[in-house]
């Protein structure tokens, strides 16, 4: 097939497809200095995709803090990021969004998001050993709204299950926000030892350039471009994967033995977005290199595929190897032994071109620095008029709750509340045998098999908060994250990001992505907390409507020694009930405002100086071995993390004079960063005190663990009962029931 | 003691598996590849948990037709041990070395949980240091766990002694609340005419170090050792 250029400026229905702008076009058109031909145009269009080149969030994403003594791989150099926990050993992450192939084909397309982000993690040559998936679902009360739920976490489960990788965390909201548009943000975290990372860069000409895995069909051409145009459910089927766990574990375990057994791998990279386009083109771009691609020589899935079809395939499950010159023999060898089909399809050049070749015939000839450096563009930052709507809450104009106790229960069946259990038991969270706190509490933890050591890892995100205020809502995803992660004991160390907005091109959408942004800087700068990795998911929208701004942030933190943890569940009668923390508890933003007056308004807010302080305190108390228990104050106030401290201790609280100072509801239900709930025994009470006093956190005394009942101020209710609304409440939505009572 | 922990495509507790064996046990524990013919000289043959073949076909269909599998028959038929773990399990009924076959869990979704089993004999090589109903606590991960066998054959088991483990609540009762998956007579483990091959749901290699939440799992393993010692 010989392709001649098109001298035809194209339509304006062939730049949709591509998802170019004409001005874009006439940009890449000079850069070339002719105009570019059909397959180089699709290149350019995957290449400059929000999902590849970053265009609009780039500039904003440079203000995130991304340095610090334990950064080994920072944000953009290689496939994930990389940080050292000490003992020779580092950490690779990564969180990447499947947001848009979800909406249209909820299983698969949250299996290959977990796929992706596996693949992500082994190319590092790091051995993946968690999973996180932080989810957002429309309202379960709707039919649709139940099959994407449902279907998400079904594919979630089924490649991680079939992995061997262990799913040990992650959140879960439902909100109207993100009716049609749910979100699947999934997290891989990945142990190695640091003289182990491998780079995804080609470099040293001559050098073969091996495709393994998958053949290339033509499923998933524009997926790139697809994630990054509004209302996904308009577009069609044929953009989503199709994920194989079973491939992929072969690739991962193949890949690792050969990284292990040889150092013929010079490079490895997967095939993710535009498939080979980017895989190889980044691969070029970090090695300062170019590429030649025989595309005869890649295995086909279909017949009659075009080089445009081979060059922006998404099949999954595919990986590119950079072989040293001579010795793609002894990689193969390692694929042909776990039965994987595998092909040398190029090498690398000096050309720094990417040089696509069909049967000896030119495809495609660009220029590699042109294709990894997108037009980026800017916006004026402009706060949208809706602020000053929702920010004013009227307390005086909100009933106290006649029935508190009713309204606890209420609180504690709301699917953003009840137990995450009939999610996280459909994943298997301990395969690999090192999950010590399985999810359900503040973070997960796993130990480091060989060292005293183990890592806390959270993810967190609050798109109502974030919408009232961004930036409070990007400070708040950092600072509970990190939160969680102290509750363990842990110290945290870095985190990953994921920031699912809507449009850019909208100004209140991009308002909210810059500010966010900044809050999320300043909670990074003030925790110590550099950012490693990161992945941009914009143009969230269905109906014209932006979902919620959703920053969501994946902390890694690490203790030291795994003897001194601490989970969140009571853990002996008696014991004193405190919180830690300065925080104000207030209805602004709370999921109490939301349920019990279907409100979403008021002014969250954050004191990063008091948020610093109760985490060091908190740590310092868990490390000196004085308390029995530690959670996190989030969602549902203050009551409502008494009650999830007593379910997974299977202990009772007595607290019947709880402290109120002003509302009622405030007290019981108000939400605040910077508060923890602890308990300890009472000879611990002074030792305490004395550590509070000493970091200026004040500690307030709540009352005791004890007894088969929740006796929390006016509340009062059987354990039990309350366990099991608690137990039933998303159960229940999920399967489409109405609440329990 | 030495021990085989054989390797599937698609096998993915095998790392754990060999962890305790080697590390917590102490046995003298390696892989063993599907595609080998032979087996070494070993005490034991572990069949770990997974995804053989990505459960394609039916779970445990082609791993159960791997050249690995004829030197395991012949190690089953000297009388050694043989212990199939969850996919192993499912690898064993396939095999045609354990009678019966399994279902989707009637809950129809993958389960990952605590259960309780009781010991419901003690005469085989993973139970024999374990007390007679003696209730342990091990996990669960399957989505295929809902053991069916047809009247005659479940009447066989019983007549022979050859359920080894039943799911029951914590204190040792059976109820249909403390069966994960709807396993016929709450059956979550059983074992050949010969007593030798036993095969069972649970991952007894979750559950054998005090920091991942118990050590039940240790019973089985403790029995193997003092069996091979006997």
């Amino acid at each position: 097939m010989t392709l001649t250029p098109t001298h035809e400026p194209p339509s304006d229905e062939i730049l949709r497809e591509v998802a170019l702008t004409r001005d874009e076009y006439h940009f890449a058109a000079d850069l070339l200095d002719r105009p570019p031909n059909p397959v180089e145009l699709g290149i350019i269009g995957g290449m400059w995709s929000e999902h590849c080149g970053y265009k609009h969030s780039r500039p904003l994403l440079s203000r995130l803090p991304s340095e610090g003594p334990r950064v080994l791989i920072g944000p953009g150099e290689e496939n994930a990021g990389a940080v050292d926990i000490g003992h020779g050993l580092a950490i690779v992450m990564k969180v990447e969004s499947h947001n848009h192939p979800s909406a249209v084909e909820p299983f698969q397309g949250a299996a290959t998001g977990v796929g992706g982000i596996l693949r992500d993690i082994f190319t590092m040559g790091a051995r993946p050993i968690a999973l996180l998936d932080s989810l957002r679902f429309g309202p379960l009360d709707d039919r649709r709204g139940r099959y994407l739920a449902n279907g998400i976490v079904g594919g979630i489960g089924w490649y991680g299950n079939c992995m061997g990788v262990p799913t040990v965390g992650g959140e879960v909201q439902v909100s109207a926000s993100y009716r049609g548009n749910p979100l699947v943000n999934a997290m891989c975290v990945g142990l190695i030892e640091h003289d182990q990372l491998t780079s995804a860069a080609a470099s040293g000409a001559g050098n073969e350039l091996i495709l393994v895995g998958a053949d290339t069909g033509r499923d998933g051409i524009h997926g790139a471009t697809f994630a990054s145009v509004d209302d996904p459910e308009a577009s069609h089927r044929g953009v989503v994967q199709v994920g194989n766990p079973f491939m992929e574990k072969l690739l991962l375990e193949a890949c690792l033995e050969v990284l292990q057994t040889t150092d013929a791998i010079l490079g490895l990279q997967d095939l993710g977005a535009t498939g080979l386009t980017s895989s190889s083109v980044e691969s070029a771009g970090r090695g300062g290199t170019g590429v030649v691609l025989n595309l005869e020589h890649v295995a086909r899935r279909a017949a009659g595929m075009t080089p445009y079809e081979v060059m922006l395939s998404e099949s999954q499950e595919r990986m590119l190897v950079v072989a040293a010159r001579g010795r793609a023999h002894e990689v193969q060898r390692v694929f042909d032994k776990w039965g994987l089909h595998s092909d040398v399809i190029g090498e690398v050049t000096e050309t720094g071109l990417l040089d696509v070749r069909d049967n000896g015939q030119s495809a495609a000839t660009l220029p590699i620095t042109m294709l990894t450096d997108a037009p980026t563009y800017t916006y004026p930052v402009e706060r949208p008029a809706y602020l000053d709507e929702v920010g004013p809450l009227d307390l005086d104009a909100l009933p106290e709750p006649d029935d508190p106790t009713s309204a606890f229960l209420q609180l504690l069946a709301s699917p953003n509340i009840a137990s995450r259990r009939p999610i996280y038991r459909q994943y298997d969270h301990m395969v690999g045998a090192n999950t010590v706190i399985a999810p359900g509490g503040d973070a997960a933890l796993l130990r480091i098999k060989g060292t005293p050591l183990a890592v806390a890892l959270s993810t967190d995100g609050n798109g109502r908060t974030t919408y009232l205020d961004p930036f409070v809502g990007g400070a708040a995803a950092i600072a509970e994250s990190a939160r969680n992660v102290s509750c363990t004991g842990a110290r945290p160390l870095a985190f990953t990001n994921c920031l699912n907005f809507g449009s850019p091109e909208q100004s209140a959408a991009y308002y909210q992505l810059s500010q966010a942004i900044d809050g999320m800087a300043a909670a990074a700068r003030a925790l110590e907390t550099p950012v490693i990795s990161g992945n941009v998911s914009l143009y969230n929208e269905s109906g014209g409507e932006a979902i919620w701004p959703t920053p969501v942030v994946g902390m890694l933190g690490v203790l030291d020694e795994l003897d001194r943890r601490c989970g969140a569940g009571f853990t002996a009668d008696g014991d004193e009930i405190a919180v830690l923390g300065a925080g104000r508890p207030r209805l602004d933003g709370s999921e109490y405002l939301s349920v019990a007056h279907g409100r979403v308004a008021g002014c969250p807010d954050i004191n990063l100086v008091d948020e610093v302080a109760v985490q060091r305190l908190v740590r310092e108390l868990i490390i000196a071995r004085l308390l029995s228990s530690a959670h996190d104050c989030s969602d549902g106030g203050l009551a409502v993390a008494l009650a999830e401290s007593a379910f997974a201790g299977g202990l009772g609280v007595q607290a019947p004079d709880l402290p109120i100072l002003g509302r009622l509801d405030e007290a019981l239900f108000g939400e605040s960063q910077s508060r923890i709930v602890v308990s300890y025994p009472p000879l611990a009470a002074a030792a305490v005190a004395a550590a509070a006093a000493t970091h200026s956190v004040p500690i307030t005394p709540v009352g005791k663990v004890g007894g088969d009942r929740l006796c929390i101020g006016p509340i009062d209710v059987s354990l039990a009962h309350a366990e099991q609304v608690w137990s039933q409440g998303l159960e229940l939505a999920l399967a489409g029931h109405a609440p329990p009572g | 003691m030495n021990a085989a922990v054989v390797v599937f495509p698609g096998s993915n507790c095998d790392a754990d598996t060999l962890h305790v064996l080697g590390n917590v046990v102490g046995m003298n524990a390696r892989y063993a590849w599907h595609a080998d013919t032979t087996l070494d000289d070993v005490d034991l043959v572990v069949l770990p948990g997974g995804f053989s073949h990505g459960d394609y076909l039916r779970t445990g269909a082609m791993a159960a037709r791997a050249p690995i599998m004829s030197p395991v028959r012949d190690h089953a038929a000297r009388g050694r041990p043989v212990l199939g773990i969850c996919n192993g399990f499912q690898i064993l009924l396939e095999a045609g070395l354990l009678p019966g076959a399994m279902l989707l869990n009637d809950s129809t979704q993958f389960r990952c949980e605590w259960t309780h089993l009781r010991v419901e004999s003690t005469h085989t090589p993973c139970t024999s240091a374990a007390g007679n109903g003696q209730v342990l606590r091990l996990p669960i991960a399957h989505a295929e766990g809902n053991y069916v066998i047809d009247p005659d054959g479940l009447a066989q088991l019983h007549d022979e002694d050859r359920v080894v483990f039943r799911y029951v609540s914590a204190s040792g009762a059976r109820s249909p609340d403390a069966n994960p998956n709807g396993a016929i007579d709450d059956i979550a483990g059983i074992c050949n005419v010969g007593r030798n091959v036993v095969g069972m749901m649970p991952h007894p290699e979750r559950a054998s170090e005090a920091e991942l939440g118990g050590e039940d799992g240790r019973a089985i393993w403790e029995s193997l050792v003092a069996a091979a010692g006997a």
